[in-house]
C-alpha cells in the first residue's frame, strides 16, 4: 500500500534525498536521526517507522476528505486518532470537507524510549490544503511547517500517537 | 523529477507572541496560545463565513465582513497551524494561524520498565515521560523533569532532565535489597509514581553438608542468598546430583525456608555436588 516512493533511508546517510516518481507523490527525504535516549535504534525499526508516519498522512487525508473516522484506525491510535475524529465530527457539522495532500516531507527521528514503546521523530512538510463545501472548493492553501510526532507500537505497525504541528 | 527543498530547522518559539499575519484581506495573530481568545479583521462588508481548519480542528462561524471577527477563550485549543478562510457571496479573504501548546503543565505520561527485576543492576531501570498541558497538547518548550526512585531502608536516587521536544527520559539502579520502590516523575507540581518490584538475585554461593542417616545420605543447604544478602525465594530449584562408578541421580528440591534438604541412597565413593540455575555450589565425596 502507498509506494511512497521513499527509496529507503540508506545506512541513515546523511540527508538522504528522495524523489518522487509521480507528480502526485511526495518527495521524502530523511535525515540521519539525532537520538536522545540509551536504545539503539535498529535501521530495519527507523525504515518501518517512517513508511507507518508517511502511510499515515494517506490515511489522514482520506479520513478528512471523506469526512469517515474509520480511516483512521490503521493508523492512529490515542490523543491523535481522538483529535482527528473530532476534527471529521466537527467537519459533518459544519457540511465541508478537507483535502490535505502532502508534497515533501523531511524527516528526522529525535527519540527512541529506553524501554522501546515510542518513537518521535519531527517533519518539515509542505501540504495543501484545500476546504470544501458540497462538492465545491471554498479555498487552497500552501502550507509548511513542522509536525512533532510520537508513535507506538501496535501489533503489526507503528501507529501515530502524538501528531502536533508547531509554529515554524 | 521534484528536488528536495532543504528545510532549515526552525527553533522552537514558544510563548505568545504578538506579531500579526496579514494574509490576503485577514489580519489576525500569526500565533495564539491554546486556548485563548483572538480576533480577525476582516476587510468589506455584508454577511460572510469564517472557517478555521486543521487536522487538529474546524471551526465555522457566521461573521459580518469588515468588523472584528471574535474566537472567544477556549475555541481553538488543539495545537497545530490552522488555515482560515472567509468567504461571502463576493469574495474569499484567507489567512493562517498556529495554536501552540498552553505554557502550564497539567498532565505527564510516565512510562516505568521494568515493572520487576533483580537487585543491584546498574542501570536497570528507565523511565520516559512526555508532557501535556490542559487539552493534550505535547509541551514542547524545555522543561525540567525530576525522577526519584525511593526504595525501602535505603536512600533515595534522584536525577533531574530537561525534556525536548516534550520528551525526557532516565535510568536508574536496582537497589541492593528487595522490596518495592516508588519510581516518581515530576515537573512542578505534577508527579506521576509507579511501582517496581525488585526480586532478589541469582543465588550468590550454595553451600551444603552432608550427614549420614542410617543408609542414606542427608544433604542440607545453608540458607541460600544473593550476593546482596537478600534471601532466595522459596521454591527457586536447587540440583542435588550424585555420581557413583557410571551412575548417576538428580534430585531437585524447591527452596523452603530459604533452604533445600533431601535424602539420597549412600553409595560409597559418591560425588555429590550441588547447584541452581547457573550457580554450582560445592561439592562432597561420601567415604562412609
Amino acid at each position: 500500500m502507498i509506494p511512497k516512493q521513499m527509496l529507503l533511508i540508506s545506512a541513515f546517510s546523511t540527508a538522504l534525498s528522495l524523489s518522487a516518481y509521480a507528480a502526485d507523490e511526495p518527495t521524502v527525504h530523511v535525515q540521519q536521526p539525532r537520538l536522545q535516549g540509551p536504545r539503539e535504534l535498529q535501521e530495519a525499526t527507523a525504515k518501518a517507522v517512517v513508511q507507518n508516519y508517511l502511510d499515515s498522512w494517506q490515511s489522514m487525508s482520506k479520513a478528512l476528505n471523506q469526512n469517515r473516522p474509520d480511516l483512521l484506525d490503521r493508523d492512529f491510535v490515542g490523543s491523535a486518532k481522538e483529535k482527528l475524529a473530532a476534527t471529521i465530527k466537527q467537519q459533518t457539522a459544519a457540511g465541508v470537507s478537507t483535502t490535505y495532500r502532502d508534497r515533501s516531507h523531511d524527516v528526522q527521528i529525535l527519540f527512541y524510549s529506553p524501554e522501546g514503546l515510542s518513537i518521535q521523530l519531527a517533519d518539515d512538510v509542505e501540504y495543501d490544503v484545500q476546504l470544501s463545501s458540497g462538492g465545491k472548493s471554498l479555498g487552497t492553501q500552501q502550507v509548511k511547517t513542522r509536525y512533532v510526532v510520537v508513535l507506538t507500537p501496535s501489533e503489526v505497525r507503528w501507529r501515530v500517537r502524538i501528531f502536533q504541528a508547531e509554529e515554524q | 523529477m521534484r528536488t528536495v527543498i532543504p528545510t532549515l530547522l526552525g527553533g522552537l518559539a514558544l510563548g505568545i507572541t504578538t506579531a500579526f499575519a496579514q494574509s490576503g484581506d485577514l489580519t489576525m495573530p500569526k500565533t495564539i496560545e491554546a486556548g485563548a481568545a483572538f480576533s480577525i479583521q476582516s476587510a468589506g462588508s455584508g454577511k460572510g463565513t469564517i472557517y478555521i481548519a486543521g487536522p487538529g480542528q474546524v471551526i465555522k462561524q457566521d461573521v459580518q465582513l469588515g468588523a472584528g471577527i471574535s474566537i472567544p477563550a477556549g475555541s481553538l485549543y488543539n495545537a497545530g497551524h490552522y488555515s482560515v478562510w472567509l468567504t461571502s457571496d463576493s469574495s474569499t479573504q484567507s489567512g493562517s494561524i498556529d495554536v501552540l501548546p498552553a505554557q502550564k503543565l497539567s498532565d505527564i505520561t510516565f512510562i516505568a520498565k521494568p515493572s520487576r527485576l533483580p537487585v543491584a543492576l546498574h542501570n536497570a531501570i528507565t523511565g520516559s515521560v512526555y508532557v501535556f498541558d490542559s487539552y493534550g497538547n505535547l509541551i514542547t518548550k524545555p522543561m525540567q523533569i525530576s525522577f526519584q526512585l525511593l526504595n525501602p531502608g535505603s536512600a533515595p536516587q534522584t536525577r533531574t532532565a530537561e525534556t525536548r521536544h516534550g520528551a525526557a527520559w532516565t535510568q536508574m539502579d536496582s537497589a541492593a535489597r528487595e522490596g518495592k520502590a516508588q519510581f516518581i516523575a515530576k515537573v512542578g507540581d505534577i508527579s506521576s509514581t509507579r511501582i517496581v518490584g525488585q526480586v532478589p538475585g541469582d543465588p550468590c554461593t550454595i553451600k551444603m553438608n552432608a550427614k549420614a542417616a542410617g543408609n542414606k545420605i542427608q544433604l542440607v543447604t545453608d540458607p541460600v542468598k544473593d550476593c546482596s544478602g537478600n534471601a532466595i525465594p522459596d521454591g527457586t530449584i536447587v540440583t542435588f546430583t550424585a555420581s557413583y562408578g557410571d551412575a548417576k541421580s538428580t534430585v531437585d528440591v524447591p527452596l523452603k525456608k530459604g533452604i533445600a534438604s533431601t535424602v539420597i541412597p549412600a553409595h560409597r565413593g559418591a560425588m555429590i555436588s550441588v547447584a541452581s540455575g547457573v550457580v554450582l555450589g560445592n561439592q562432597i565425596r561420601w567415604a562412609q
